[in-house]
């Protein structure tokens, strides 16, 4: 017991780095923002001490209640379609085929560009006059859309952003899973006169559910965090139609300078992302199981 | 008492020159006194921004100073300066300011050296500055309400009509005195078929309230708020503003307008697919680059149309100011002085770069006759300096103002009552600005 405790003493000054850099990085700017949510404070104005009234008065704001069934929504699609696509492009891309190689590289292209410069390149095909989408959709006789210049089309169209940009991510992740399946269950199935259809759907789904799962919480969280598309693209806009709860937070704190109330978006955020990432943590260990 | 010295007199000789120096530095103006010393400058990335970039080392070879540019673009660069100014420690010792936007905040702050004592100092201050050259509206629209200068005003941004000659003239239509005749004109010119429009403007949220403003500006009211500084923006004349917005908007621009800031609006204009646009003159200089614009050469520029009570133009615009907190206040305000002295603003005049400040460009005649500008730009421009009025309202949640006024206008170019989104909006932000109100 006594040795023990000195192996401790001994010890305890190599860990001192490690929760220094701990505390000040993520410990103490929590603590911080928690402390300043309980503050009305606008930049450059005076603090007044105002305890729970900024959380109170978010269940009561309209807008950040519509910001976030928003977030919800762009979350659900920019997660969903990107594992079905990023599923389907796996499952291409495990057969083999000529020139695999290369279509992979190009596929996993998107992945790569930095999300401004996407947000960008996309702002102007969409441009309702000047935009090439449109000018493609005339070729074929298809009536313009708005894209992201209507509030009713916005966010689908921010998605499809999303998902040209993220499914390499899942298809990668699931390949992955793909190359480590065993064999063994397949040759059975081929004996017992299994269908493709059939193997898909009773082996490879299955097995592959670990992964898939991984896939889930990377883009779960990834969608909730979006930010620089949207911000790049609509601003939040037409109006509030793409106002997502980080670009809310962004107009509170550094277009209104509302301090304190944007610490209390983030303390409650932060809470939904963490409840959200459990909920997902837990399914993946039963999926394990 | 000890008596002169051997040692004391030789040390005061060698001293001497040093003295003599420094003495001579008190009471004459030098541009060299601070050289060695190196300051940073914190601007917005626009047309000015480039011309001091560009002409950076002009001013390192006569000052010997180092200047170290930043150029950030407007929206970050606004809330950029306010985070730095707020942490008492900012990093640049010269800041571009956005008057119309953050006047009020920067000054209730003290945030910026008054300038006064500056330019009173002839030692710092360089004998051909001639503070007098400085348009009077704007020594004002520098001037906080108790009187302290901490900017110094650096260009106007007026609100214009720009149209397309071109198409005007194949229907045969006038530049448009009021906006009765405005949208008269822009439905005449309309052709849907062929994505020709009558009219472009900004429909994107905070960025359209300044062109909603502009029809304000000629009602009878006016303001924004009143003189007992409360908000009118729900009264007949606000609403008659909102419907002409809604018109324009909603009926003669084209589809997707919701969505457009300015550079979409460019972008439009510039592709000769509409026939009126206002906007702040600061976007003409693309307008008339041939390798950039199809419509170059062929626009034209006039003051914004009349409203029925009153014709005023929107005017925004900027200062550069010192950082109370900088330890480098003497080489910063020789930078002021060189960016925003005579050369520099005729320069940013005859690159279409914005309004200078200063009155003397606009009697250069030499500068006016080889610019690539017509002379009606030239013309628009002094005109529009005649009829301007400030385009938002001089209070410090200036951007929460244009956020909420800006969702009421853009819903109501989906088809929402002007009154009702005016009401709405108007509700929401009084709470809002009396409550900054009661801070100040």
């Amino acid at each position: 017991m006594t040795s023990r405790r000195n192996y401790a003493r001994r010890y305890v000054w190599f860990v001192v780095p490690a929760a220094f850099a701990v505390v000040a990085t993520i410990l103490f700017p929590w603590l911080f923002t928690i402390y300043v949510s309980a503050f009305d404070w606008r930049l450059g104005g005076a603090r007044e001490w105002v305890g729970f009234a900024n959380y109170t008065k978010l269940f009561t704001d309209e807008r950040f209640g519509w910001a976030m069934l928003r977030t919800l929504i762009y979350t659900a699609m920019a997660v969903v379609f990107p594992l079905i696509l990023g599923l389907a492009a796996a499952l291409v891309f495990n057969q083999k085929f000529p020139l695999r190689g290369l279509a992979r590289t190009v596929f996993i292209l998107p992945m790569m560009a930095t999300p401004v410069a996407v947000a960008l390149v996309w702002t102007m095909m969409f441009h309702p006059q000047l935009g090439v989408l449109n000018w493609l959709l005339a070729q074929v006789g298809i009536p313009p859309s708005m894209w992201v210049y209507s509030p009713d089309t916005v966010i689908p169209t921010l998605v499809v952003v999303e998902v040209w940009h993220w499914t390499p991510l899942v298809m990668l992740l699931i390949l992955g899973g793909l190359a480590s399946l065993p064999g063994d269950p397949y040759e059975a199935a081929k004996i017992d006169g299994a269908t493709p259809l059939q193997c898909f759907w009773h082996i490879t789904l299955p097995l592959l559910a670990p992964y898939i799962v991984v896939a889930l919480i990377i883009r779960t969280i990834d969608a909730l965090k979006a930010f620089d598309t949207i911000y790049v693209i609509t601003q939040g806009g037409p109006g509030s139609a793409s106002e997502t709860i980080n670009i809310f937070l962004y107009l509170q704190a550094f277009a209104f300078y509302n301090v304190g109330y944007a610490s209390a978006v983030v303390v409650v955020f932060f809470a939904i992302i963490l409840a959200l990432a459990a909920l997902l943590m837990w399914t993946r260990q039963r999926v394990r199981v | 008492m000890q008596g002169i010295t051997r040692r004391g007199t030789v040390l005061g000789t060698l001293a001497a020159p040093m003295v003599v120096e420094r003495v001579g530095a008190q009471s004459a103006f030098d541009w060299r006194r601070f050289r060695g010393e190196r300051i940073e400058v914190s601007v917005q990335l626009s047309p000015r921004g480039n011309l001091l970039t560009q002409h950076n080392r002009e001013f390192e070879e006569l000052t010997g100073i180092r200047a170290g540019v930043e150029v950030v673009p407007e929206q970050q660069h606004r809330q950029k300066i306010i985070i730095e100014y707020a942490s008492g420690r900012p990093s640049f010792d010269v800041g571009e300011v956005s008057l119309h936007v953050n006047k009020r905040q920067v000054g209730r702050a003290r945030w910026n050296t008054d300038i006064r004592a500056l330019i009173a100092d002839q030692t710092l201050t360089a004998p051909d500055f001639d503070f007098n050259d400085f348009g009077q509206g704007m020594r004002e629209y520098a001037t906080q309400a108790d009187g302290r200068m901490d900017t110094l005003p650096a260009f106007a941004d007026y609100f214009i009509l720009y149209y397309n000659k071109e198409l005007l003239a194949a229907r045969n239509v006038a530049v448009p005195t009021n906006f009765d005749e405005m949208f008269d004109s822009a439905k005449r010119i309309e052709d849907r078929g062929r994505q020709i429009y009558g009219h472009v403007g900004r429909g994107l949220k905070n960025a359209n309230v300044v062109l909603w403003s502009s029809y304000l500006l000629g009602t009878t009211q006016r303001d924004m708020i009143n003189a007992e500084r409360q908000l009118i923006t729900d009264t007949d004349d606000a609403i008659w503003a909102t419907r002409q917005y809604q018109r324009f908007l909603r009926d003669a621009s084209p589809p997707g307008s919701i969505g457009f800031n300015w550079n979409e609006c460019q972008t439009t204009f510039m592709q000769g697919r509409a026939a009126m646009w206002i906007d702040g003159i600061g976007f003409a200089a693309p307008l008339e680059d041939p390798q950039r614009s199809r419509v170059a050469g062929k626009v034209g520029y006039a003051v914004v149309p009349r409203g029925p009570a009153n014709h005023h133009c929107a005017l925004f615009g900027a200062g550069y100011g010192i950082p109370e907190a900088s330890r480098k206040k003497g080489p910063a305000w020789l930078y002021l002085q060189w960016a925003l002295g005579k050369q520099m603003q005729t320069r940013m005049l005859a690159a279409g770069a914005g309004v200078p400040a200063r009155l003397s460009p606009f009697t250069n005649e030499e500068v006016i006759g080889q610019s690539r500008f017509p002379r009606e730009f030239f013309a628009t421009l002094q005109a529009s300096g005649r009829i301007a009025r400030a385009g938002l309202p001089e209070i410090l949640p200036v951007t929460e103002f244009r956020d909420v006024i800006g969702t009421a206008l853009t819903n109501t170019i989906g088809g929402a009552d002007p009154v009702a989104e005016m009401r709405a909006a108007t509700a929401a932000f009084k709470p809002i600005l009396e409550r900054s109100e009661r801070e100040t």
